[in-house]
């Protein structure tokens, strides 16, 4: 999985960023797209490109269980949140609606990845390439369920 | 085991569990609203297109639905989003579904104390992060998004990693100027907004057994605010008198071993809290009222699930009889039997009396859906739950998190005040 960083430095990006309330009575998917992270980056929409990596702090996503945020983010292009790590609504709604993967990552890499910086991540080997700075990060590994729901393409093609 | 391990092993049908065991739980009762119900139509749709079936529910009289979030429809598309969500329930023989105009109605949370659809024991989910709120039944009640509540309307069962557990433990009664909200302000304030992640956070103590119900669902509806699964306190004879005056009284109360296990535990002192506001722009900015900084108020807001419950308009009617507000003030109670209640106890009156704006129930505001939003650069002091950049309105709007009886005696100065401070 290969794409640029989108990079916002800082922690607690709830989901009243990522998809202001104004916006809760849409479920077009395309139409949530184009107000993605309009509460904290209006330029978003005009610059995110498919199969871009948003990378941020510590607890992304928290707030409201509002499934529009990865919604609006996977219908963006991006595969993929690293992030230090993840409020727990926003992370099963990614895997289980397969809508993103959440990655978590550790400070070495947060503190390294760039914005623009091209990576290279893989999930059967947990790593992460900068190709920009050639470096190699480590991500945390998923949970056993969360790997198999992620596997199988969310959580109703998963068998328990 | 501890209650939340024990209602997730009595759902699961398993003997014993642990933190960090994963297990399908059968669920009790789920919910959705005008926000998420039409999320969980909109799966349907592609789950239909993906060649699942989707005419039938796993059992549509465990299901229970509420239009709270943009009524009075905001427009013309949250109007659409009520027609929607009438068509699923008349599909679906969803026989609870709380109409606005229609008699009781309110906000979700509310309504799952208030109608008891929820009940001790249960497993209980909702397409809505403050779900924890019914957790203060002795429920274990957890927030999920669409997929997960699509998944549940199903097939009856959803997955749960079991959680580890905070006890959270107030020795005494809060003394009369503090309220729930300063508590749980200060707990998330000491633990931060990802203290509680993943995990369960659970209140006990004589202070829990002296306080009313509507004063532990504050606590229970911010364990949200610190990232928790769940919130939760044990049934007591206050719950079981609640719900049999609703007619509930067919349920198995669940409570903890004496030998339960906590991760942790956390003390708190009733005599000695403060009451508190959270600055913008995180419910874990917390500082003491009378340490607040002086900043002009534009509103007060007294609504939402966490703060427009019968006793939270008493508070700020305790505080704004013959009084007048110096800034803009509204109320919304919770539901339309608080409604009721309030004018039936005067508090109505005393809100209209003192220049207040009373309003329709409706999760409105609060979430800067509709009916009271923020402009640019205006300053509210709320009985809410959250305050991220732009959540009550506009991205340069502030909110300051209070108690009824802070936002109340703010109302009347247009300053951050603490009600022993008002003349």
């Amino acid at each position: 999985m290969k794409g640029n960083v989108i990079k916002y430095e800082r922690d607690n990006i709830d989901t009243d960023v990522i998809l202001p309330g104004t916006y809760l009575k849409l479920h077009d998917y395309d139409e949530l797209a184009s107000h993605a992270m309009e509460g904290i980056d209006p330029e978003f929409h005009a610059k995110v490109k498919d199969g871009d990596f948003i990378v941020s702090g510590k607890n992304f996503g928290c707030g409201s269980s509002r499934e529009h945020a990865p919604i609006a983010l996977s219908h963006s292009g991006i595969k993929a949140v690293l992030a230090l790590s993840f409020a727990r609504i926003f992370y099963r709604n990614s895997v289980d609606g397969a809508f993103l993967l959440p990655i978590e990552i550790d400070e070495e890499a947060y503190k390294n990845i760039a914005n623009g910086d091209e990576l290279n991540i893989s999930i059967e080997t947990n790593e992460i390439k900068n190709v920009t700075k050639n470096q190699t990060y480590h991500m945390k590994p998923f949970s056993e369920i969360i790997g198999k729901i992620i596997a199988a393409g969310g959580l109703f093609k998963f068998k328990p | 085991m501890n209650i939340t391990e024990k209602i997730l092993a009595r759902a699961s049908g398993k003997e014993k569990l642990s933190p960090d065991d994963v297990v399908f739980v059968n669920v009790d009762k789920v919910m959705l609203h005008d926000v998420s119900g039409p999320g969980v139509i909109k799966v349907f749709e592609k789950l239909k297109n993906q060649g699942i079936n989707v005419e039938k529910l796993w059992d549509s009289s465990k299901v229970w639905i509420a239009e709270d979030h943009f009524v009075p429809s905001a427009d013309k598309v949250s109007a659409e989003n009520i027609v929607k969500l009438s068509n699923f329930s008349k599909k679906y023989g969803i026989e609870k579904h709380f109409k606005y105009g229609l008699g009781q109605y309110g906000i979700c949370h509310t309504l799952s104390h208030e109608e008891a659809m929820v009940l001790p024991g249960e497993v209980y989910v909702g397409g809505d992060s403050h779900t924890n709120t019914t957790g203060a039944l002795g429920a274990f009640a957890c927030g999920l998004g669409h997929t997960d509540i699509a998944y549940v309307l199903l097939n009856g069962k959803i997955w749960f990693k079991v959680p580890e557990t905070l006890l959270f433990k107030l020795n005494g009664k809060l003394p009369e100027h503090v309220m729930a909200k300063d508590l749980i302000l200060k707990i998330i304030g000491d633990i931060g907004t990802d203290g509680g992640a993943y995990k369960t956070m659970q209140f006990a103590g004589n202070g829990i057994d002296e306080m009313s119900i509507d004063e532990r669902l504050t606590l229970t509806n911010m364990t949200t605010e610190a990232g928790a699964k769940n919130g939760i306190i044990e049934p007591d004879q206050k719950i079981v008198d609640h719900l049999a005056s609703r007619g509930a009284t067919e349920f198995t109360q669940i409570k903890g071993d004496s030998d339960a296990d906590y991760s942790k535990t956390f003390e708190y002192e009733a005599s000695e809290m403060e009451p508190i506001v959270a600055k913008p722009f995180s419910p874990d900015n917390i500082v003491v009222v009378r340490e607040a900084p002086t900043v002009e108020l534009d509103k007060a807001y007294i609504g939402s699930c966490t703060g427009a419950k019968l006793e939270d308009l008493e508070a700020a009617a305790k505080i704004l009889k013959g009084k007048k507000v110096k800034i803009r003030t509204e109320v919304l109670p919770a539901a339309i039997s608080i409604y009721k209640k309030a004018i039936e106890k005067g508090f109505i009156q005393i809100f209209l009396d003192a220049g207040a704006t009373v309003g329709p129930p409706t999760c409105g505001a609060c979430c800067g859906a509709h009916m009271g939003v923020l402009a640019k650069g205006e300053i509210c002091i709320s009985t809410t739950n959250r305050n991220f950049p732009g959540r009550m309105g506009h991205v340069e709007s502030q909110t300051y998190l209070a108690s009824p009886l802070v936002t109340a005696a703010s109302a009347v100065t247009g300053k951050i005040t603490d009600p022993r401070d008002l003349n």
